[in-house]
């Protein structure tokens, strides 16, 4: 199974969609600024149709199989959620429309704040962020203008427990922070020792993902809390895990400052393989005006008459302006839906079942697999890939032969502080059987690891293409088509 | 809801896991804030949120039923029927990014062919994956200049006449960096929305010079000696691109820019109130390792065939953690895929035929808004591509709010981001405007401004 390229594909003089000729009265071109060719495939509509369906069937997704990529919530996107953000009342606005025109847009986006804001304990909530690492830029840079509005300029630190993601060292150093990691004790939570030698004037706050990447709720995050806060620091909190948060504690209620969502994870607007994703941010009440803007505010109130009336707010000490526009408003009509045939009940019953899945699938995984920290999960949970008495098998050759057993593999190599680590997020959408066939397939593994270990070096064996050679791909750099001649 | 747990199941579960209820399971959350009872509306069926929702989008006016003259950074164009039946396909949008090649050659062919045809649509060596929009990846652009010259340089210059939202986006991005100064835009500035009015603000301490192409105000401007100016100071030079425009015009990299931006919602993407777009970023050659996001390289698979991977991840956050120079995680895939899917289906003969149409209406709409009793066209010795200032004899937005009684949704307010542009519209014009379209909104100006 191999697809030509768009390019190798091409026929010099065929045509795909054309176009009218111009109605009106011509103009001449601006002969000075003229490209001189533009090399564009020539296919036809169903070269292209062939060529894309082609390409899709060498996919491994969600409707497809079990995705247990830990971290990223690979949850069903229900189906409806594509029909509604495609309604022509909502794809067919213009963002620059007079707000008048555009109430049904910005109602929506009031009422998924609110939502937001309810489900997570936060005061406020801003919908612009592109995706979950906009989101932390938004934190981060909230963080330093807060110390610096309060004219606290010495602190400079941000603290980032060595479980969490590599975006939270990145956005804090790209907001001009002194990144100091934090071991993790043996239990997996922030080591509060040494949590205390780093509370000092220079701490400007704490970037804390709970639960953490090792799928552990952290029992001390209100003592961790308490003593960043004492020190006169913030805490971000990372939503990337909120799903197994859902409807059994709000972050905002034990005192988290600022907190993204990922819209793509928790609330199942798709991944659409590899974004777009849509990170909105809620804060306390203390940081509401540090927002980026816009905010979607009532500006009338409603009567029995009338509905309100809804515009934009730009708070007053706003970081600034996170990307053009509003934000993934596409994504933010998905959410609004998810959560809406959802309710509270609903909402926790997804937390409650994600967590089981992933207990259940821990249970029956350890028997094979060395697991690091054996205590409840909540949604996921993280082995070891490898064994000590057999060498040379890693986490890789586990995941690559799972592909052979029709399954995505788990994250792998992360989080760093796990030895060959695979991380499991099984989600709460899928069944009993799927996780037991699952359990069988790693069960299996182990035992191939063993008897037959040279097996799983040249894993898959049955995709459409085998284990690809990625130093060649960065050696030789071929990163486009060769276009043909002009 | 999603959830196909039968009792029966879950009680095998539990048993399984040793615990007596799923309750058990949560007992490290702290008990006073466990289990909170949330204020939310009772559960909807598919049903009703179906309803529910079409009603919501009924309370908007929308391109659907009003002509729109509206640009500005986002526009309306036709999006072919192909695009969307192959983007709902699930293999695609409910797969994540390709971190497994042997079960992503779907995802990451289609990306390495949308770095080929954004590479020949700029004239530029090498594309990413995407970002998220044109204004970020404008800030990225600042930001990799100011990580290329090590934080040596401090100067960002950017034109007054880059969108206003992207200004703010790259001041934002920015912050971080005490020292940083981004310059040249300043409202104080009178009048400085030319681009020849940016040389002196170009020094050696210069890291980057950004400009758009055409400009916020739709003009096609020659920045040649622009360039030439910010490359003698040994900065380097960012355009921000319209993609239809590149169908007729010269490419970024003909005017010798390093790094070319833009947004690529103009490429089969909805407008969809302003997202999700699809930030577009291509570089020269020898920037390939500064370049933040994404890239897809072709290389072999065990047995010899031709596959593609992720490469140059090392420059990445999940690597590099606090020394990468950007935190970008995701590109906007489905974006991307959905622009791979629209050139291919318009081509070169299809495309091109896109961008004349665009440039024809709007001269035609200009000249004969330009012939109206008080309406002028701005800025008229300078050529435009699709989009063009007209001064009006009234206040703009008084203007537009009785055109919405013609079902016409008019031009772009400036003096919302120039208040020295008060009674200018921003008026963009795309193929899917007809004569008759530009007629009626003509007549429309002519009434509702009664002269």
């Amino acid at each position: 199974m191999s697809e030509s390229t768009i390019y190798e594909l091409s026929q010099s003089g065929r045509k795909g969609i054309t176009f009218p000729e111009p109605d009106v009265p011509l103009t001449p071109l601006p002969k000075d600024f003229l490209r001189e060719s533009l090399s564009l495939p020539e296919l036809s509509e169903f070269d292209v149709v062939r060529h894309f369906t082609n390409l899709s069937k060498l996919n491994y997704s969600i409707d497809g199989g079990f995705y247990p990529l830990g971290s990223c919530t690979m949850k069903y996107n229900p189906k409806i959620n594509e029909e509604v953000a495609r309604l022509p009342g909502f794809a067919n606005t213009h963002p620059l429309q007079p707000i008048v025109s555009i109430q049904g847009n910005l109602y929506l986006m009031y009422q998924l704040q609110e939502w937001l804001q309810e489900i997570s304990g936060f005061h406020r909530v801003c919908l612009t962020p592109a995706a979950g690492a906009q989101g932390e830029l938004v934190g981060a840079l909230i963080i330093r203008k807060y110390h610096q509005i309060n004219k606290d300029f010495r602190r400079k630190k941000i603290l980032i427990p060595d479980s969490a993601h590599g975006t939270n060292p990145a956005t804090s150093s790209m907001s001009g922070f002194k990144v100091i990691p934090l071991a993790s004790d043996a239990q997996g939570n922030v080591d509060l020792d040494v949590l205390k030698t780093e509370c000092d004037e220079t701490l400007a706050g704490l970037m804390l993902t709970n639960p953490n990447t090792l799928g552990l709720f952290d029992e001390n995050v209100e003592e961790v809390i308490r003593l960043v806060h004492q020190a006169g620091g913030l805490v971000y909190g990372d939503g990337a895990n909120l799903n197994a948060l859902l409807g059994v504690l709000r972050p905002g209620d034990i005192g988290f400052d600022i907190m993204h969502f990922n819209l793509h994870k928790t609330f199942s607007t798709p991944h659409g393989g590899g974004g777009p994703g849509s990170g909105p941010v809620g804060v306390s009440k203390a940081l509401s005006e540090y927002l980026p803007s816009p905010i979607i505010t009532i500006i009338e109130e409603g009567d029995e008459e009338k509905p309100p009336f809804f515009g934009f707010y730009k708070p007053e000490l706003t970081i600034g302006t996170m990307k053009a526009f509003y934000g993934h408003f596409g994504i933010h009509i998905r959410a609004f839906a998810y959560i809406a045939m959802h309710g509270s009940k609903g909402l926790r019953d997804i937390a409650e079942k994600a967590v089981l899945n992933a207990n259940y699938l821990m249970t029956k995984i350890k028997k094979d697999y060395v697991l690091p920290f054996n205590r409840p999960c909540m949604h996921e949970f993280v082995v070891e890939g490898a064994w000590k008495d057999i060498p040379d098998i890693h986490a890789l050759d586990i995941g690559k032969r799972l592909m052979d057993y029709g399954f995505h593999p788990p994250t792998n190599y992360f989080p760093l502080i796990v030895n060959e680590a695979l991380m499991i997020e099984p989600t709460e959408t899928e069944s009993k059987q799927t996780l037991d066939d699952f359990a069988k397939a790693m069960k299996a593994i182990a035992e191939e690891a063993r008897e037959n270990p040279e097996l799983l070096h040249k894993a898959p064996y049955t995709t459409p293409v085998r284990r690809c050679d990625e130093v060649k791909a960065a050696k030789d750099l071929i990163l486009r088509c060769l276009v043909p001649e002009k | 809801m999603f959830t196909p747990h039968t009792p029966h199941e879950i009680d095998a579960m539990l048993k399984a896991i040793g615990v007596n209820s799923i309750e058990e399971l949560f007992i490290q959350v702290p008990a006073k804030h466990r289990f909170p009872e949330l204020n939310l509306p009772e559960p909807l069926t598919e049903m009703e949120i179906a309803s529910d929702l079409k009603e919501i989008s009924s309370a908007n006016a929308s391109t659907e039923d009003f002509i729109s003259f509206l640009g500005a950074g986002a526009y309306n164009h036709y999006i072919p029927a192909a695009v969307d039946m192959i983007l709902r396909r699930g293999e695609f949008y409910t797969a994540y990014t390709p971190y497994q090649p042997e079960i992503s050659q779907g995802t990451l062919q289609a990306i390495f062919e949308f770095q080929s045809l954004m590479t020949e649509l700029t004239g530029m060596d090498v594309s990413n994956a995407s970002h998220y929009d044109g204004a970020t990846a404008a800030a990225e652009a600042s930001n990799l200049a100011y990580h290329y010259f090590r934080g040596k340089r401090k100067k960002i210059v950017v034109s007054r006449a880059v969108n206003p939202q992207y200004r703010e986006t790259i001041r934002t991005y920015l912050q971080g960096f005490d020292d940083v100064l981004v310059i040249g835009d300043e409202e104080t500035i009178n009048d400085k929305i030319e681009s020849q009015d940016l040389i002196p603000f170009i020094d050696r301490d210069t890291a980057i010079v950004l400009v758009q192409y055409p400009d916020f105000f739709g003009r096609v401007i020659d920045y040649t000696k622009l360039v030439e100016v910010a490359h003698a100071a040994g900065a380097l030079v960012a355009f921000i691109f319209n993609p239809t425009a590149l169908g007729l015009l010269k490419t970024p990299r003909a005017f010798d820019a390093d790094i070319a931006v833009g947004d690529g919602q103009p490429l089969g993407i909805p407008l969809s109130f302003g997202g999700p777009y699809l930030g577009i970023f291509t570089v020269k050659d020898k920037f390939v390792r500064k370049l933040a996001g994404r890239l897809v390289g072709e290389t072999i698979d065990h047995d010899g065939k031709r596959a593609f991977v992720l490469t140059l991840t090392a420059r990445e956050q999940h690597i590099r953690r606090e020394r990468s120079t950007s935190n970008i995680c995701t590109n906007q895939g489905l974006m991307a895929l959905a622009a791979t899917i629209y050139l291919s289906l318009l081509g070169k003969e299809g495309f091109r035929q896109v961008a004349n149409l665009c440039y024809q209406k709007a001269h035609y709409a200009a000249k004969k808004i330009s012939a109206l009793k008080g309406f002028d066209l701005a800025y008229s010795n300078t050529h435009f591509f699709h989009e063009f200032v007209v001064k009006t004899p009234q206040p703009v937005r008084q203007i537009n709010l009785r055109l919405q009684d013609h079902w016409v949704l008019g031009g772009y307010d400036l003096s919302q981001a120039y208040p020295e542009l008060e009674n200018h519209m921003l008026i963009a014009v795309t193929e899917k405007l007809s004569k008759h379209d530009i007629d009626d909104f003509v007549s429309a100006l002519e009434e509702v401004t009664g002269v």
